[in-house]
């Protein structure tokens, strides 16, 4: 295989002009993705903006008025529903009106002036199991500093522990998912581009016109990367670049370490959409192919799922999941100044796909000559 | 049939004034025809002329943009229900299901035309012993010889008694016996009153048909009986044969002179037609002048198609003349050796050996199904052979590098351009990828380009080109980079006779220059300008020889003068015999 040989630039100039020629499929290319960064990173919200609580208030003393006026109040709050039986409760809740209903006994003014801690019970919906712990979480934080609160001026309860969170102080949801959407939509870009090339030659027939000419199988990997490549790192920049202007996510990191990284991760997509598409006979195959290959690239890379949650069999198949690297790599970078040796860390797995999933492309194309 | 009763009963069909277009592309332009009740009448015409489109307006598929079109007295804009309820129509891509049984699709089918039950059994009976397809009631759709699925399509469409029956392009795929059958089956349809359409790209299917109804470009060049279009030239045919000079070269003659509206080479002689308005003169100084006899013969409609398009263009190769003459080789160029290929049980090529010699043109014969795909996609280096081997140039073309490939030309006529590739950006990438350098890659496509015409199509997407200049710019972009040895797949499948003629002017000119030539084809008129011809049927070639020689071998005692297909059909049947109970 010779670089630049008239056949190697043929090839090179052919693929980027069956992606590119079209005005159309220059926009399709861009656009979208963009758009779906946008949505995506609104849809997977992982806060809770507007609950609808329902309460059971048996007390009606003062402390227990003070503690229903202190979540209607709150910011995640979006309507009270005052109930006066638990069957109330287990309708609102069996409907859906409300997400979690709160039952104050009436013992909790007299407890919490006599000093004693006061027990409430808090009902939610399982159903709901997500958003629920959530919303749990923000209920006892409330519930918590109201019998905190020197209302008596009881010095019985002390705060133990106060909580912050590095790299993300105010835990701003799209600090974490900005930069992996957009991470997960170039691989779906990249891997369909890939996957499609060889698929589309072959269902058309033009793929034996190729095999007939003098072009080696290495040339032909090589130019069906280079369109992939290019316009995988373009669409990489523009979401690190909507990520940082856009929603505001802090680069920290190095953008040189991320670049790279990015080149070697797209190389690897590359490498599995260009072996995948040495074995399917039609586009079709090569849709289903990259859906049937992406989808749990997602779920096990650590997005939304912690990689060590998941059963030791899968983190050692999820060894050979590109995705999973580059996330640490890309999240490393926005939110924490990863270190050059963390990041080469999984830098060369990345390599090490790449090599492998190009030669064996290859290797298929050349089987298919023979 | 009563010609008293067709004259009282208006026509099946009435085509008026029909246009249509699909975007700017002009269909169908101001069309007005009629077709009759027990008649078998030709749409005939190469691809892109309007067929389909004309036989989805009369299965009421379509609309047309202006016009009215009535079958069986119905407009087809108001009443197409009505239309579908009396027609039967097998389009072209096989309406059947192949993963369903022969019985199976019938059943969906009479389900579909609501045929009552109490009627169905006698009704199957019926179609399956006219199909003689009975026996294989169990076998999938899928799994069923191009001719007997033609004949499947046939009965699922006959399956309502359809007053017209239309059939798209029925001939496709199918060999010359089941042809044959299909003929016969139709035929017996119309003399029951049926109106039949059959749309063909041959021309030699359309001498059978009662009518025809020619197009081209959208228009209808000729309507009417074909004898009578095909009387037109009687007197103006001739065979020029017994001459010593090469025959290619003498058709390169002869197609020069100005009297001379089209030439063919036919085996060993030559088939010459005159301009209309021209004597014998100058055609008899021509054959004395190469010691040749001239003989008459009759015309065929193909003859005719070319007089109304007004005869070829000369009979030079502008491009064979650029070409350097190709040394005597110190190998055979193709040759293969008990070449076997096995897709599972089913044996597609089985033993096959030949050797082509240079400056030959050696052409694969066969049905579909036959095996010369598989067999030519061997030879390519495509396929790996199951057993035996296939050397091009004397090296497997499966292990062969770039140097060795350059050497070869290819050309599918129907899968060698990219369509998302402008014509020039395609034929940039032909020059390139095999491996002219910047400055040869100019000069060579600047040739094309002037040599075939091409300079206003530069920046258009191949599929948007007329079929005739799509096949141009295949040629083009395989012969770029001069070739020795040049493989073509039914490379004029469609095209007109006009473009099919330049086509083979150009072939035989390569040859002249010593280019070696393996073309597989499926019309037998091809097969004439072969040196050698190989008849591939159910994976084994049956007879292997000159074109002359093999219809020879099929000379009876009624078919004296036999054409390529009556040979074909004699080889085929030959060869069947042993195993067919009589």
């Amino acid at each position: 295989m010779t670089w630049f040989s008239p056949a190697m630039r043929a090839l090179i100039i052919k693929e980027l002009l069956s992606i590119l020629r079209d005005p159309k499929s220059r926009i399709l290319l861009i656009v979208p993705p963009l758009a779906q960064l946008v949505v995506f990173s609104f849809a997977a919200t992982l806060e809770l903006t507007r609950a609808d609580i329902a309460v059971y208030n048996q007390d009606n003393g003062a402390w227990s008025r003070l503690c229903v006026e202190r979540v209607a109040h709150a910011g995640f709050v979006h309507q009270m529903y005052p109930v006066y039986s638990e069957k109330a409760i287990r309708q609102l809740i069996a409907t859906r009106q409300v997400m979690a209903a709160i039952v104050i006994p009436n013992t909790a003014s007299s407890d919490e002036a006599a000093g004693r801690s006061v027990q409430l019970q808090i009902i939610l919906d399982g159903r709901r199991a997500n958003s629920n712990q959530i919303l749990l979480g923000y209920l006892t934080e409330i519930l918590a500093s109201l019998n905190a609160e020197p209302v008596n001026a009881s010095p019985t309860i002390s705060d133990l522990a106060v909580t912050r969170h590095w790299f993300n102080p105010n835990l701003i949801y799209q600090w974490f998912v900005v930069p992996g959407v957009g991470g997960i939509l170039v691989t779906f870009i990249t891997l369909l581009l890939t996957a499609l090339s060889i698929a589309r030659e072959r269902e058309l027939g033009t793929f034996d016109q190729l095999l007939v000419s003098p072009c080696t199988p290495g040339e032909m990997i090589v130019a069906k990367m280079v369109p992939a490549l290019l316009i995988g790192m373009v669409l990489g920049i523009l979401m690190t670049g909507a990520a940082m202007f856009l929603f505001r996510v802090p680069f920290v990191g190095s953008y040189a370490g991320l670049l790279f990284s990015m080149l070697l991760y797209i190389l690897s997509v590359n490498g599995i959409g260009l072996m995948l598409s040495a074995l399917c006979n039609t586009q079709q195959q090569a849709i289903l192919g990259t859906f049937t290959l992406v989808v749990p690239s997602v779920l096990m890379s650590g997005f939304a799922t912690p990689v060590e949650n998941m059963p030791a069999f899968l983190q050692w198949v999820d060894q050979a999941n590109p995705l999973k690297y580059y996330l640490i790599i890309l999240q490393g970078s926005f939110l924490k100044d990863l270190p050059a040796a963390v990041v080469w860390a999984n830098d060369w797995p990345l390599l090490v796909i790449a090599v492998i999933t190009l030669t064996t492309a290859t290797v298929f194309v050349r089987g298919r000559l023979q | 049939m009563n010609p008293d009763h067709q004259t009282e009963q208006p026509p099946a069909i009435e085509i008026t004034a029909v246009s249509k277009h699909f975007g700017t592309t002009v269909a169908l332009q101001a069309i007005s025809a009629q077709v009759k009740y027990g008649h078998l009448t030709g749409i005939v015409g190469p691809d892109g002329a309007g067929k389909t489109t004309l036989l989805r307006l009369l299965a009421a598929l379509l609309t047309p943009d202006n016009g009215q079109i009535l079958v069986a007295g119905y407009d087809s804009v108001t009443a197409p229900e009505q239309i579908h309820a009396v027609t039967g129509y097998m389009p072209q891509r096989f309406g059947l299901y192949e993963d369903l049984s022969v019985l199976e699709n019938l059943n969906l089918y009479a389900q579909l035309r609501a045929v009552p039950p109490g009627e169905q059994a006698a009704l199957f009976e019926r179609l399956l012993s006219f199909t003689s397809l009975g026996p294989f009631t169990d076998r999938l759709a899928g799994r069923l010889s191009g001719g007997m699925k033609q004949k499947l399509g046939l009965a699922c469409a006959l399956m309502g008694k359809p007053k017209v029956l239309l059939l798209d392009e029925p001939g496709v795929g199918v060999d010359p016996v089941s042809r044959q059958e299909l003929w016969r089956m139709v035929q017996a349809l119309t003399t029951e009153g049926m109106a039949v359409i059959w749309s063909t790209a041959y021309l030699d299917e359309a001498e059978r048909c009662e009518s025809v109804i020619l197009l081209n470009h959208g228009q209808i060049a000729y309507d009417g009986a074909p004898s009578i279009l095909t009387k037109r030239l009687q007197g103006r045919c001739f065979r020029l044969s017994g001459f010593a000079t090469d025959r290619r070269q003498l058709l390169m003659h002869a197609l020069d002179l100005p009297s001379v509206c089209d030439g063919a080479i036919q085996g060993d002689s030559l088939r010459v037609v005159l301009r209309a308005g021209h004597d014998l003169a100058e055609l008899n100084q021509f054959t004395q002048s190469n010691a040749a006899q001239i003989e008459p013969i009759a015309p065929r409609f193909e003859d005719a198609f070319i007089d109304l398009l007004g005869g070829g263009s000369g009979g030079r190769s502008a491009l064979a003349e650029r070409f350097d003459m190709i040394q005597d080789l110190a190998c055979s160029p193709v040759e293969c050796h008990d070449l076997t290929c096995q897709f599972g049980s089913f044996v597609a090529t089985d033993h096959v050996t030949f050797t082509i010699r240079q400056g030959e043109i050696f052409g694969l014969l066969g049905p579909n199904g036959a095996g010369k795909s598989t067999t030519f996609r061997m030879l390519c280096g495509l396929l790996k052979p199951t057993s035996g081997e296939a050397r091009v140039m004397d090296i497997d073309l499966r292990h062969a590098g770039s140097a060795a490939k350059r050497q070869i030309g290819y050309m599918a006529q129907k899968f060698s351009l990219y369509g998302l590739l402008s014509v020039k950006q395609n034929l940039q990438f032909f020059a390139g990828a095999y491996g002219l350098n910047t400055a040869l890659q100019r000069t060579r496509i600047d040739e094309m380009v002037e040599l075939f015409q091409l300079s206003p199509y530069l920046n258009a997407e191949p599929e948007s080109l007329p079929l005739g200049t799509r096949q141009r710019l295949a040629l083009a972009c395989a012969l770029m980079h001069r070739p020795a040895v040049l493989f073509l797949d039914e490379p004029t499948s469609g095209v007109d006779p006009l473009t099919r003629r330049e086509f083979w002017t150009h072939i035989n000119g390569l040859v002249r220059k010593g280019v070696t030539i393996l073309v597989t084809t499926h019309f037998m008129e091809e097969a004439e300008y072969c040196d050698r011809v190989a008849l591939m049927l159910q994976a084994k070639v049956i007879a292997l020889d000159t074109p002359d020689a093999l219809k020879r071998s099929a000379v009876t005692a009624e078919v004296p003068d036999p054409t390529m297909e009556q040979a074909f059909i004699h080889l085929i049947q030959t060869a069947q015999s042993p195993q067919q109970p009589v």
